[in-house]
């Protein structure tokens, strides 16, 4: 599964989620739950302004020495005995792993959860060479099986699936025979991985944080799928976003505090695990072979940017959880692995213009996502830069926006334009007015009046009224 | 004191009620108000669609038309916090970056001048019915005011003010979204309206007239028994 999701043009993508009440029902309820449990967790910890300044210090920190704390990470990690590969385009990082999983003759591969490996279209480069490839998260593993569905929100990638249409899914493909009981379906899920993790030969896995002193990763999980897929098989591959980094344990422990209460609502996840490189002697469990894949993928070209900060982002979905617009249409009508608000900045950036330039205007600009979000990316602000760079640099703003900014740049620099085009106005308006409102407007207030009265202008401007009144002629 | 008016340009041609209550409510509150004739829009309407170059023209003028002033009030709360962006719009413009920080330190929105400024909370209104307040998003999240419009409204008589549920959710209004974006802005809306039946109010009251032609918009296309004031209308009210 590539960044893009091949699903048509953005308004058909719409439309069709939009018609789609199950998937917006469960998305707001997700919203509702998730958005009362998080400002609980919020409350429960305290001074929570504090600790978002403080972990956006930590991200920015992070971001303007990552070249510092990736040299750090990877030595550390070459200490201990693991590889690190850095992968400057997707494909450089595919053609690295493949070139691991051919070594290893592996014939099973188990994954944990993890975003880059979609964004870089992994599986199907495993596949293509014989492997089998197994998604362990249940979200994921969910997808996988029903004919690869794309995912529609980066924590919960199977939100818009209800449990009979799991359980249909399970039915087609697994010959599972029970009930549509989430907790039969779960321990259904659970035998069937079982025995793959056992009979993998290679385990991959995403990457939390990344903690540079130690050369150790983070893995968060409620599933425990992530401890399974780093303890059984003989070869461990890591692959991370190169940004996905900290520089001590200490700021780990912040950040995962941010990330399970903004993401799930949660003080904890039941499972945070940290590994450091290949099994030592006397360990228990663990991978002979350790190797890490630092991907950039057009992450270098943001840094020094006006959209470095969008880098600082943790994946908690915090933003996707309160959007408005995302409540609606789902994380399919994004088009892109990367839903929401953090998907309508991130997608144009690592994706292009061309396939996501609706992106950017997909959002009332509530500034909700930027209220929520834990590491304090201004999002909405990021939007708006995105729509000049659109306006200014691309040139893809329609031409009947272009005249009408014309006009305001016009009418609102110069007052005695502003006052002459004002008076206009309810003449202008009124061929349009019935009963003191516009029901069919002309021009783009056809799209206001589809849906809603537009109100006439008043016959007397409120300036008007004000002169008026100074001048002791007509007070109201 | 002497208060100069910042009515917007919804108010000046569209809603000029809730102009005139403005101007009624601060002359009773003791103020002297004094309105610029060269005012025009804050320029959100384009600096919001992207066109930056375009809406700092209308910044200028606005910085122009202000610069006498000592308070400025608008009786709108996402004006108002585009007003105070204008020195980061402006950083590094040694024209106009010290204007801009002047205009946004002065600005107001009408019920943080009230509470903040006027220390009054109690303004003598009253009107009767069950109300509900729509949190307009930029006045909460940009501009920062959460209190000063309930405590105001707690104060006027008669007044049975409900909570909204899910009040922190915007009413898909977005400037440029509503139309861009119609069909999700109308579901925004539609969710909004079902929140407001919810609690049975006979009124619905917002601090921000873009919210408010959206809400209100909606509610006429549906003829749903719903009278929708800007704060301003209320606090001026009294029957």
């Amino acid at each position: 599964m590539p960044m893009k999701i091949e699903n048509g043009p953005f308004w058909k993508r719409v439309e069709e989620n939009l018609n789609n009440d199950f998937m917006r029902g469960a998305v707001a309820g997700m919203q509702d739950r998730g958005y009362v449990r998080r400002l609980g967790v919020i409350e429960e910890l305290g001074h929570w302004e504090e600790w978002r300044s403080l972990a956006e210090q930590i991200r920015k920190h992070t971001l303007e020495n990552l070249d510092y704390y990736l040299m750090q990470l990877s030595e550390n990690v070459a200490k201990r005995g693991g590889h690190v590969f850095f992968a400057q385009t997707a494909e450089e990082a595919n053609d690295y792993i493949r070139r691991v999983a051919l070594e290893k003759q592996a014939k099973k591969i188990v994954k944990s959860k993890s975003m880059v490996t979609e964004e870089i279209n992994l599986n199907p480069v495993l596949e293509a060479i014989g492997c089998q490839v197994v998604e362990t998260d249940l979200g994921e593993y969910i997808l996988q099986i029903d004919d690869h569905d794309p995912p529609s929100h980066i924590v919960g990638p199977a939100l818009h699936k209800n449990k009979e249409q799991i359980r249909d899914v399970f039915r087609r493909k697994l010959g599972y025979t029970k009930s549509s009981d989430p907790v039969e379906l779960a321990r259904h899920a659970r035998e069937m991985l079982r025995r793959d993790y056992l009979t993998a030969d290679i385990g991959i896995t995403g990457c939390n944080f990344a903690i540079a002193e130690s050369g150790s990763i983070t893995l968060v999980t409620n599933e425990g799928n992530a401890d399974l897929v780093t303890a059984l098989p003989k070869t461990q591959i890591t692959v991370m976003g190169m940004e996905r980094i900290v520089p001590t344990f200490e700021e780990m422990e912040v950040l995962v505090s941010m990330l399970t209460r903004s993401a799930v609502g949660q003080k904890l996840t039941s499972y945070i695990t940290v590994l450091t490189g290949p099994r030592d002697e006397g360990d228990a469990d663990g991978p002979e072979e350790f190797h890490l894949v630092i991907v950039d993928n057009g992450r270098s070209s943001i840094l020094g940017t006006e959209f470095q900060p969008v880098l600082q982002c943790i994946r908690c979905a915090a933003c996707v959880n309160v959007c408005p617009v995302y409540r609606h249409i789902g994380g399919h009508s994004y088009g892109s692995i990367y839903s929401g608000p953090i998907g309508a900045v991130l997608s144009p950036l690592l994706g292009g213009y061309d396939d996501y330039k609706e992106l950017p205007y997909a959002s009332s600009l509530c500034a909700a996502c930027t209220e929520a979000c834990p590491v304090k990316i201004p999002l909405h602000e990021l939007l708006i830069k995105h729509r000049q760079i659109i306006v200014e640099r691309e040139g893809k703003a329609p031409v009947a926006e272009k005249l009408a900014m014309k006009a305001f740049r016009l009418g609102t620099a110069s007052p005695s334009l502003y006052r002459f085009g004002t008076k206009l106005a309810p003449g202008a308006f009124a061929p349009f007015v019935e009963d003191g409102r516009v029901t069919k407007g002309p021009g783009p207030l056809k799209a206001w009046t589809e849906s809603r009265e537009f109100p006439a202008p008043s016959k007397e401007r409120f300036r008007d009224w004000f002169r008026d009144r100074q001048k002791g002629g007509n007070p109201s | 004191m002497k208060v100069s008016l910042f009515v917007t340009c919804l108010i000046d041609l569209f809603y000029t009620n809730a102009g005139k209550a403005t101007v009624e409510l601060l002359e009773r509150l003791g103020c002297e108000v004094d309105f610029p004739e060269a005012q025009t829009c804050c320029g959100q309407p384009a600096y919001n669609s992207g066109y930056v170059k375009e809406a700092k023209e209308a910044m200028k003028q606005m910085m122009r038309a202000f610069a006498h002033a000592d308070y400025v009030v608008t009786p709108s709360g996402s004006c108002a916090a585009m007003l105070k962006e204008y020195p980061h719009i402006f950083r590094g413009d040694p024209e106009w970056e010290e204007e801009a920080k002047r205009l946004a330190a002065k600005t107001y929105e009408l019920t943080q001048f009230l509470v903040d400024v006027l220390k009054v909370e109690d303004v003598g209104a009253s009107l009767h019915g069950r109300a509900t307040y729509h949190t307009s998003c930029h006045m909460t999240r940009l501009l920062g005011v959460k209190d000063a419009p309930l405590r105001l409204l707690e104060h006027v008589k008669g007044l049975e003010l409900v909570p909204l549920p899910n009040a922190h959710q915007c009413c898909g209004f977005g400037g440029t979204f509503s139309v861009k974006m119609g069909p999700i802005s109308e579901q925004m809306v539609d969710e909004k309206i079902e929140h407001i039946e919810e609690v049975e109010a006979d009124y619905l009251i917002g601090a921000d007239c873009g919210c408010l032609m959206n809400i209100g918009g909606r509610i006429e296309r549906l003829g749903k028994p719903i009278r929708v004031m800007h704060i301003a209308e209320v606090l001026n009210a009294r029957n």
